[in-house]
């Protein structure tokens, strides 16, 4: 019978039916960090457990590490506590941690992809929602809480229901000047941001074909802005090309039998979905959010939504964006005044984010009255950027070039906006409060448009700024 | 380890509305800068209950209701669609329990907010748009009555009215047979486990 790789890899990792009715699932990969996993510890030590499979849980320390002082401890004594109870966990049950002096610590959901630890037809979990970041690689990744994460520890498996499967499909060439970032903003703005409670995305069609993994990350990094636990991309050769030669990649040995069962895992032709949708890459044109959900996007060249358009729930949310982003309906938001700018984020702080915009910063200067930062993912990003010229490019533009982390994409650092400060951002989401102010403003859209956004000092279209 | 059959909760009810309300409304980041959940509860909503200059805000959980909740530390939340999205922090769900909340009734959760709420045995119960719509208007209308939750036989009543209410099976089961926390039966199957991590390359080290 054809399978869906969700089906595939489900049936691979099933240990058993539970009384409940749910699957007892092994998760392959474990990736914690320092935010959701202290608690977790807690609780295996409150209950004499051990951690079942040290060598399948991955440690890296990111939500909290300052991106401007390297030096320890931190200013912030919380984050020293945070970082220090992760080194002490790691140690006592042995599991091996990216620490910030090793050259490979950065955003757990580019660590993984890095190291090669994130393979085909496998099952990882992570006590972070960004977690099917790692589905890009056709692998089925599940964000968890930290209650789960003790689970994982302890048994390395989950209690978890099967997912239906949505299949997205978007055939075609994306214009210039419209990347990865709009594509994903755009199907959460159709489908909407709880479109996808109860499923797994299957993104799929020639757009897909055509993107690098790391496009294929930025896509699937926000699948839970949609409502969807987990989406992936069938993997390929390009899928293979990525890994091969990563420290956690097979070995050569190995490698041919491995690329054989990756591949053995992708959607069979004629396999049923529990839903398809269909997408032309032609029409996506950038897109940026205006309100505080990543639902609540337009076209950059459409005016905001008029109230009286919108049915009765979708209105309430509206006003309540509308007063909090301080934007009027029914008016362009071209135009709107930018006070900081932020490049970064396991959305889109990437190597080819960086390249992308610094193709196009050269010569550029960002606007005086906009303070613009950023932040490499991991390390490991931040080194090749360093090692082909990147880091001058964006100096020299008015960029501060800061270390690797999530920074001011949840500002858990001391990266925040201040009072009502308007962001333009690469990150995932644009709720109230997010960047550290609980009246900044947030608005997401593609890395090209978030440098236009800095030169200018409004929102704007990229297209038109660095004639794409 | 034995835990509570939660059959049903029964309490006063508060209404916070809106749909989409994010877990980073729910509980900030800023509040996640900590090594235990102890505490989270006086944060719940902080941003939403107390504004930029220090001073509350109108708010549902800054009512006497929300306090006789917590003074009770037994209450129901009755909330509307997408509600715990974003962010899989189980700090939110844990800072609303610690507050005082032992049952959440939406239009619909976000599937993470879910499975955390369940896990610690605060059941989640969804009602259609329609009943949802009666039981918010009357929780306003009548704050003194209590709210019945009813997992075993999904419902949900308060006086004289009673809504129809669904919740995933697998959930309910584990609610009424006090196996919420599903750790004991993981570790059950601990053989199981290290046979089917056997027949994995990757795990085994291929």
């Amino acid at each position: 019978m054809a399978k869906t790789l969700f089906q595939k890899v489900w049936e691979a990792h099933t240990v058993r039916q539970l009384p409940n009715g749910q699957t007892q699932l092994f998760i392959g990969t474990h990736l914690i960090h320092e935010v959701t996993s202290p608690q977790a510890f807690g609780m295996l030590r409150d209950l004499g457990l051990k951690v079942k499979y040290p060598q399948r849980t991955f440690a890296t320390v990111d939500h909290i590490v300052p991106t401007n002082e390297l030096k320890e401890p931190y200013s912030d004594p919380i984050a020293q506590e945070m970082i220090e109870a992760l080194r002490k966990n790691t140690k006592d049950f042995g599991i091996r941690f990216f620490d910030t002096n090793t050259g490979t610590q950065g955003i757990v959901h580019m660590v993984g992809p890095e190291q090669g630890i994130t393979q085909p037809g496998t099952t990882i979990a992570c006590g972070d929602s960004h977690t099917a970041t790692h589905g890009a690689f056709g692998a089925i990744a599940f964000g968890i809480g930290t209650t789960q994460v003790r689970d994982v520890l302890a048994t390395q498996t989950l209690a978890l229901s099967a997912l239906k499967v949505r299949r997205i499909e978007v055939n075609g060439q994306l214009s210039p000047g419209v990347y990865a970032k709009d594509v994903i903003l755009h199907i959460i703005r159709v489908l909407g941001v709880n479109g996808g409670i109860g499923f797994a995305y299957e993104y799929a069609g020639t757009t897909f074909d055509g993107f690098s993994l790391e496009e294929r990350m930025t896509v699937c990094n926000m699948s839970i802005e949609g409502g969807a636990r987990c989406g992936y991309v069938n993997p390929d050769q390009k899928t293979f090309d990525y890994i091969q030669g990563k420290p956690y990649a097979p070995k050569a040995a190995d490698w041919d039998a491995a690329v054989a069962r990756w591949a053995s895992f992708a959607s069979d032709a004629g396999c049923h979905y529990d839903d398809v949708v269909k997408f032309n890459a032609a029409e996506i044109r950038p897109t940026v959010t205006w309100g505080i959900t990543p639902g609540q996007a337009i076209f950059i060249d459409e005016k905001m939504p008029a109230l009286e358009t919108l049915n009765a729930a979708d209105r309430a949310t509206a006003e309540d964006a509308y007063k909090h982003m301080k934007l009027a309906p029914d008016t362009a938001i071209k135009g709107t005044k930018v006070d900081v700018c932020f490049l970064g984020s396991c959305t889109n702080g990437r190597i080819s984010d960086l390249r992308e915009v610094a193709k196009y910063l050269k010569g550029r200067k960002v606007s005086p009255t906009v303070k613009a930062i950023v932040v490499p993912g991991s390390q490991l990003t931040a080194i090749q950027a360093v090692h082909e010229g990147l880091d001058k490019i964006y100096i020299e533009a008015g960029f501060e070039w800061r270390g690797a982390g999530c920074s001011m994409c949840l500002a858990m650092n001391p990266d925040k906006l201040v009072g009502d400060q308007l962001c333009a951002s690469s990150s995932n989401r644009n709720f109230k409060g997010r960047q550290g102010s609980q009246t900044g403003r947030t608005i997401l859209m593609s890395p090209l448009m978030v440098a236009a956004a800095a030169i200018t000092g409004q929102v704007t279209d990229a297209r038109e700024v660095f004639k794409v | 380890m034995s835990l509570a059959k939660v059959t049903q909760v029964k309490g006063l009810a508060l209404a916070v509305p809106g749909d989409d309300i994010d877990t980073d409304r729910i509980i900030p980041a800023r509040f996640l800068r900590c090594v235990t959940f102890d505490g989270l509860g006086e944060h719940a909503f902080r941003d939403e209950r107390t504004g930029p200059d220090g001073l509350e805000r109108p708010h549902p959980m800054n009512s006497a209701q929300a306090a006789r909740i917590a003074a009770a530390k037994q209450g129901v939340m009755v909330v509307g669609f997408n509600f715990g999205c974003g962010s899989s922090r189980e700090h939110a769900p844990q800072s609303l329990w610690r507050f005082g909340f032992t049952a959440f009734v939406g239009g619909s959760f976000a599937e993470i907010f879910f499975g955390n709420s369940t896990t610690l045995g605060v059941p989640c119960l969804t009602l259609s748009k329609d009943d949802l719509a009666e039981c918010d208007a009357f929780v306003r209308a009548n704050p003194e009555v209590e709210l019945t939750v009813d997992v075993q036989n999904l419902v949900v009543t308060a006086g004289a009215k009673s809504w129809k209410a669904s919740i995933a099976a697998s959930a309910r089961d584990g609610l009424v047979n006090g196996k919420w926390d599903p750790i004991a039966d993981l570790l059950e199957g601990a053989p199981a486990v290290d046979k089917t991590a056997g027949t994995l390359a990757y795990v085994v080290g291929k």
